[in-house]
């Protein structure tokens, strides 16, 4: 996957589980949960998508890595196989 | 011959749209099944039949209003052989706590709690025009047509701020408990570091899929509570506390947009903690969704209501009527803690009982909150 890839499917997951959420209000080095109203039962159902998506785990605790969507892609790009 | 009549879905339910027909006539009907879709001031919510047979007539069309207690269908149960009039389904229990003497149309840009005499004509004139009946009253006294009618302006009066349903519902809930209720708070610190590690240790060895939130691992914990302390779950009805085992934990779920509901994590009493992670995640999705059951919203015989998200460290709840308590659960800070002789810093979380004191005493409450600062401080017990 290449990194616009990843981008694009992480923004894809947040989408379908905020529908209310513009693109546009994605803000790359914002915290996702907060700026987004995005609750921990929510972004467990966004990690758990992306893993089903990427093969990426994400444990919890490296969740202060996956805090933005910036540092989102950075993590999974690191991670995944092509 | 049973009459399926459209149920209450709480005290503050006057009536509701019947969206969705998802049977015709002569189809077979199971208890439980769900038989139609209506829309009311809380989404829409799937409605479940209680007996087996056969759906005989559809008396209401699609996209209906009906008030509370409208036959909606005729169904015939099974060994029947007369046309015999069956008694109609059993309203929920929370109807019988309706102001039955209210029964004049509410006006919703009014916020006061007191009511004008008006007669009922004028009542609904003044909610097709617009008018404030409070305002008119002043310059009346009593309100009748006439008042309304002369009052009506020429042109369409300006919308006043627009008041969801779901608002005024939450709205009439609010102020019948803090009139009715006597409530009495309790609030306790819980060391939440013992939990909280043993959660991050489980997690680890599991996959993404079945992972545990720290909210099903509380509402476990509160639900193991009130098993000991029974006395706060359930109803006040009839001037006396009604007691349930069943107990059906009102989860406070904010919706996206705005607005919020409190549906049941149904038998709650009698799932693990994996059970309830699961049901617990399945009722948000449904909630969001709109796809929430009758059963759901009116059985609820607690309420609690975890701010965890939002960021505020207490939450001192007001009581959802005829519910006996409220149990209000803050976001977990990092503070000082002492242990022993030593200042520390643990993951701390203020826990506090809001309880109606017509039916419990605060040693009660007390009991509730020792215990589930205690089951907490073990949590190899939540499993």
């Amino acid at each position: 996957m290449t990194q616009e890839q990843i981008k694009a499917a992480i923004i894809e997951q947040i989408l379908f589980i905020a529908p209310d959420i513009e693109e546009a209000n994605i803000i790359p080095d914002k915290n996702i949960q907060r700026s987004l109203e995005i609750d921990s039962f929510d972004f467990l159902k966004i990690l758990t998508a992306l893993n089903e998506v990427t093969g990426v785990e994400v444990p919890e605790s490296d969740y202060s890595k996956v805090d933005t969507l910036e540092h989102m892609c950075e993590y999974f790009m690191k991670r995944v196989k092509d | 011959m049973s009459t399926f009549v459209m149920p209450s879905l709480g005290a503050d339910m006057e009536s509701a749209v019947l969206m969705e027909w998802k049977i015709k006539e002569g189809d077979r009907v199971e208890k439980g099944q769900v038989i139609a879709e209506v829309e009311t001031s809380k989404g829409v919510i799937e409605i479940e039949v209680f007996e087996e047979g056969t759906v005989d007539k559809i008396l209401v069309k699609e996209e209906t209003e009906c008030t509370v207690g409208t036959p909606l269908a005729i169904i015939r149960t099974d060994n029947e052989t007369l046309e015999e009039e069956m008694p109609t389904q059993t309203l929920q229990h929370l109807d019988e706590k309706r102001p039955h003497t209210d029964a004049t149309i509410d006006i919703p840009v009014s916020e006061s709690s007191e009511r004008v005499k008006a007669s009922p004509a004028a009542r609904r004139k003044a909610k097709e025009l617009g008018i404030d009946l409070f305002s008119l009253a002043a310059t009346t006294g009593e309100v009748h047509l006439s008042h309304v009618e002369s009052a009506a302006p020429a042109e369409p009066v300006e919308q006043k701020t627009q008041v969801s349903g779901m608002r005024q519902a939450i709205a009439r809930a609010m102020s019948r408990s803090n009139s009715e209720i006597p409530h009495y708070y309790l609030t306790t610190s819980i060391n939440m570091t013992p939990a909280l590690h043993w959660l991050e240790e489980m997690n680890a060895k599991r996959s993404i899929k079945d992972r545990i939130l720290p909210a099903a691992l509380l509402i476990r914990a509160v639900v193991l509570s009130l098993k000991a302390v029974p006395e706060l779950n359930g109803f006040w009805e009839n001037d006396a506390p009604n007691i349930k085992t069943q107990i059906n934990a009102g989860i406070a779920i904010a919706l996206r947009k705005e607005g919020l509901i409190t549906p049941a994590l149904l038998n709650a009493e009698s799932m693990n903690l994996d059970e309830t992670m699961h049901s617990l995640d399945d009722l948000i999705s449904r909630t969001r969704a709109g796809k929430l059951r009758n059963t759901e919203i009116t059985q609820q015989t607690i309420t609690i209501t975890n701010l965890g998200d939002l960021g505020v460290e207490s939450v001192y709840g007001v009581i959802y009527p005829p519910q006996l308590a409220l149990i209000g659960l803050g976001r977990i800070i990092n503070a000082p803690w002492a242990e022993g002789d030593a200042l520390c810093v643990r993951k701390v979380m203020q826990a506090t009982l809001a309880g109606d004191h017509r039916a419990t005493d605060g040693r009660t409450g007390a009991k509730f909150l020792e215990k589930l600062n205690d089951l907490l401080q073990h949590p190899e017990e939540l499993l």
